[in-house]
């Protein structure tokens, strides 16, 4: 019998049958739905033969547009699983009074609480704003592609191979029950010694690496690939957010990889960086993470300001109100990013002289945003406000974000966050930002850009059903948590005894449920947009009057963007070219080099992903193996010299006639 | 022909400016450790400041002689990139001693909570 | 390229580019490499913080004066210096197209490495037999991560320059190629660089604490 236990322990690691939780119901239920839902997906798939054209078109594409639209599949997918979480959660704390215990013991709503939070900011928000960027950038700039398209490529599986990470926790094993940042000693191998912790570590670290080398790919691809003509102080305002946002990314997220690491060398190895004993710190954790904790917030929301700047410039048909202002402003936030992050851990008992440094340093970062705010409303001023669904997000935008900001400069001040801090008033306050900063303008985003990606607009009514369902409730589902948190409510708790509590709680259960007919809206929207795609069609590349580069292209653009690289001259580069009679050249065409599809980065990521299972669950034959064959396979892609091809110049003609033809029908 | 060895006026060294280099770099590493080795400075502090003082020095001529770091490489943006990294190399290494300097002090067993710093 | 001025006939100002040379990439690398070093920079930076904080804390056992032995660390800077001087006169034959010399200074360039990478993990084998190990204390867990993290680079950078000398000799000293060159070329000054601070801090600054 020890031979075979011994024989099963190096084979398998710690992974055994009791990894898979048949006795919970609920994850028993959710397995039989995912795996009902899977196998039709696949059977799909396989009856129409879609195996080679996926492989070929999307897996394998290196393509900027393709690979943002991936993105945000891989976000919309993500959201559904972290918004299943937070239903939990309101349910259970709606319920859970006296002696009633709710439905969610402790053991699963830890790791529910701690789940939503890692997906939602990794898993849904990071990948929505990087396939926004991705999509866009190249096209505002006037380029064929990024600067490094295979590594886009890898960087989008790495991030997917991430979450798929999270996702098999559900199934395999269990997740981790630290809260979102996984402080030790809690997520020590002392008081963590499953693999919940582990999962979350490799999840991120293979994801981190995707965002890390998306960061570099952006800020060359920005710096390198302008069209002729576009200075720094002419490129779109997104372009600007985007470029800061990458350098926030390129700077912050090697923090995190050293603090995940040096977390997982103590589970691993036994260090004692963060332990109780041997000299570890664990305070020092904190102080790390949330060195690259609070650049992430700002990585998260930028980039939504440049949405939001293009949005109000476009539907206001007026130029953006001080574009110089604007852009210092987002150079500014990126530099006092770095400035404010103990403001997160004030309570700790760093002292009165360091809590009133990074106090007054946080007030001072909220100063470049209310700038923004101004130039917003002072590029609606006198405007001619279309109301499109775009416009609608932004305006929500503007009230919610700046409730949730205001909160924040609540919370800025030590004082009164040694009595608001873990609070529900700071849940109410983060979700209050994210929500309508992160959330609203990602569905702006998406609702702008749609028709450039996709050829036909979204469907306008659902879209507004969507609209009012989150706003409202939003409102109804964390104004509440502010009360809450004023009456002195501690987060993360799943039981309380105070019976008054309740109807708040209540209330906010609701807003979670309109929340959720507000998702279903949009899954419809996306289901009657197709169904009457050719009413919503966009033919003209230009559906709303666009001011920047991008609209000049087709929707969907063809593979190489522009058959000609696009000469700028001024700001807001495409209203220019419309006012000035540009007419588009139809003739003329030359050969494209563009760079060719490949499978690599799909292969490295998926063996990092099982490197990072056989991590998890201490399968050392295995991960040796992974890493191994990660290294292999990488030094093997760089012996590939040819990766490039010619689109010949008569197919950009046929391209480009279609185009013309379809804009004369327009005329 | 040497076209397609390398483009661009970007600086790529000589021999002589990789030898001055390295000189540098020699005398920049044997004071530093002879001042430790020996103890010639009597003042901990005084080595401390010195030894600090050469490695920053050494880096400089690292970054003249051998990266070549001047302000015209890819038009100014690789001395930006590198004066942003530097500044937020400084912020987290003096940040992180002074945050965790006050919360060891304060966070010490046994300390009257009232007289924190 | 043609000129992004006016159209001299009509006067309308000229908005696409016509005629492009069909320059192959490549463009990016060199400055996508630098934003890259720039975050292991970063990274290197998070460590020295968790050496500059932790660094005191012996737990009671051994300190930096009973574990450093500066003069096998003199040894290992020089060796790390000289690797980076030779490295130096690779990309000077590099840029006048010389193969031969290329490859032949690459392989005492990866010779001093191999020393140096050597040097370290003989260091460590004896730190870890007299019961210093990273297990030990907090210093000592970031006296061998952050060490052992350069060592680990310059570890990938001979990998990497094993296989750039394989792809040279392969194709030659095609434009490909040497941005390759330029790129490790980088990376191991910046590993150099990185030493400085490592002997200053970590070994010299040890001592005097």
């Amino acid at each position: 019998m020890t031979t075979d236990s011994t024989l099963m322990h190096t084979a398998f690691g710690r992974l055994t049958l009791q990894a898979f939780p048949v006795h919970e119901p609920i994850l028993v239920a959710t397995f039989v739905a995912v795996a009902l839902g899977g196998l039709i997906v696949l059977g799909l798939i396989s009856y129409f033969r879609l195996w080679g054209y996926l492989w070929r078109e999307w897996f394998t594409t290196i393509d900027h547009k393709r690979i943002g639209i991936m993105y945000m599949i891989l976000g919309l997918i993500m959201l559904l699983r972290g918004f299943a979480d937070a239903l939990m959660m309101r349910w259970q704390q709606a319920v859970a009074f006296g002696g009633a215990d709710g439905f969610l013991p402790a053991h699963h709503y830890d790791q529910i609480f701690t789940a939503h939070g890692v997906i939602m900011i990794f898993f849904m928000a990071m990948p929505f704003i990087t396939g926004l960027m991705n999509f866009v950038v190249p096209l505002q700039i006037g380029a064929r592609d990024v600067s490094f398209p295979f590594l886009n490529n890898f960087s989008f599986w790495m991030t997917t191979m991430g979450a798929m990470l999270v996702m098999v926790s559900l199934f395999v094993g269990e997740f981790a029950r630290t809260g979102w940042l996984a402080y030790p000693p809690l997520s020590g191998i002392a008081y963590s010694p499953d693999v919940g912790v582990d999962y979350y570590i490799w999840a991120l670290q293979i994801a981190g690496i995707g965002t890390l080398l998306s960061g570099v790919n952006l800020i060359a691809t920005i710096v390198k690939l302008r069209a002729p003509g576009m200075t720094m102080m002419r490129m779109p305002i997104f372009t600007w957010t985007a470029l800061c946002t990458n350098v926030l990314i390129v700077a912050a997220f090697p923090i995190l990889t050293v603090t995940l690491a040096l977390l997982s060398l103590d589970r691993y190895v036994g260090t004692n960086f963060f332990t109780n004993d041997l000299g570890g710190n664990p305070m020092m954790y904190i102080n790390l993470i949330w060195i690259w904790g609070h650049p992430e917030v700002y990585i998260l929301i930028l980039p939504i300001f440049g949405v939001f700047s293009e949005v109000t410039a476009t539907f206001s048909g007026k130029r953006l109100f001080g574009y110089t202002s604007m852009v210092y402003a987002t150079v500014v936030i990126t530099i006092l990013s770095y400035l404010v992050w103990l403001h997160h851990f004030f309570t700790m008992g760093s002292g009165a002289s360091v809590n009133s440094f990074f106090g007054i340093t946080t007030m001072i970062i909220s100063i470049p945003t209310g700038a923004k705010m101004f130039n917003w409303l002072f590029t609606l001023y006198r405007g001619r406000i279309r109301f499109e669904l775009p416009m609608m997000w932004t305006l929500a935008f503007m009230i919610t974000f700046v409730i949730g900001g205001m909160s924040g400069v609540l919370l800025a001040v030590p004082p009164a966050d040694f009595v608001l801090h873990n609070s529900l008033f700071l849940v109410a306050h983060f979700h209050n930002v994210i929500i309508g900063g992160v959330v609203f303008g990602a569905f702006a985003g998406i609702s702008y850009w749609f028709p450039k990606a996709f050829g036909f607009r979204l469907d306008p009514f659902w879209g507004k059903m969507s609209f009012w369902f989150w706003v409202t409730g939003f409102y109804l589902a964390f104004m509440p948590l502010y009360v809450l948190g004023l009456m002195g409510v501690t987060r993360r708790l799943r039981h309380f005894e105070d019976p008054t509590l309740q109807i708040w709680f209540v209330i906010a259960a609701a807003g979670a449920m309109l929340i959720l007919l507000g998702i279903v809206s949009s899954l419809i929207q996306i289901y009657v947009s197709i169904r009457r795609r050719e009413a919503l069609r966009d033919r003209t590349g230009d559906p709303w009057g666009g001011r920047t580069l991008e609209w000049s292209t087709a929707s969907p653009p063809p593979d190489y963007n522009f058959a000609f690289t696009p000469v700028v001259h001024d700001n807001d580069a495409w209203w220019d070219m419309k006012q000035r009679g540009f007419r588009r050249p139809v003739a003329g065409f030359n050969a494209i080099l563009m760079p060719g599809n490949t499978g690599a980065g799909f292969i490295l990521a998926a063996l990092s992903g099982i490197f990072g299972f056989a991590m998890i669950w201490h399968i050392w034959w295995l991960a040796a193996l992974g890493l191994v064959s990660v290294l292999a396979a990488a030094i093997a892609h760089t012996f590939n010299y040819r990766r490039d091809f010619q689109i010949p110049a008569n197919e950009v003609e046929r391209i480009e006639d279609g185009r013309t033809r379809l804009l004369a029908a327009q005329a | 022909m040497s076209d397609t060895v390398h483009a661009g006026n970007e600086d790529h060294g000589s021999l002589r400016s990789y030898l001055t280099g390295f000189i540098l770099s020699v005398v920049l590493t044997a004071i530093p450790f002879w001042l430790v080795m020996t103890g010639v400075l009597d003042s901990k502090i005084a080595t401390e400041v010195a030894i600090t003082t050469l490695a920053i020095v050494q880096i400089t001529v690292h970054m003249v002689y051998f990266l070549h770091m001047n302000t015209r490489s890819e038009g100014g943006w690789s001395i930006l990139a590198l004066m942003f990294t530097l500044i937020l190399v400084v912020i987290a290494l003096v940040g992180s001693m002074w945050i965790i300097y006050h919360l060891n002090a304060n966070m010490m067993p046994g300390r009257d909570m009232g007289q924190m710093p | 390229m043609t000129a992004t001025g006016g159209n001299a006939t009509t006067g309308a100002p000229v908005f696409c580019l016509t005629e492009e040379h069909a320059h192959a990439g490549g463009g990016s690398t060199l400055l996508g490499f630098w934003i890259y070093l720039m975050s292991d920079c970063l990274l290197f930076a998070a460590l020295f913080a968790t050496y500059g904080v932790l660094g005191g804390s012996y737990a009671g056992g051994p300190a930096p004066k009973d574990v450093f032995e500066l003069p096998l660390v003199a040894v290992n800077t020089s060796m790390l210096l000289l690797s980076s001087i030779t490295y130096g006169f690779a990309m000077l034959a590099t840029y006048k197209g010389r193969i031969a010399a290329t490859q032949g200074w690459l392989v005492v360039t990866a010779l001093f490495g191999l020393t140096f990478i050597g040097i370290e993990l003989y260091e460590f084998a004896h730190l870890i037999h007299d019961g210093a190990g990273p297990q030990r204390s907090a210093f000592l867990s970031a006296f061998f991560t952050l060490v052992g993290t350069h060592g680990l680079h310059v570890t990938v950078g001979l990998i990497w320059m094993a296989t750039l000398m394989l792809q040279v000799g392969q194709r030659g000293l095609i434009p490909e190629n040497v941005r390759r060159l330029a790129c490790l070329s980088m990376f191991w000054h910046f590993l150099d660089v990185i030493w400085i601070g490592v002997f200053t801090f970590v070994y010299l600054g040890g001592m005097l604490r």
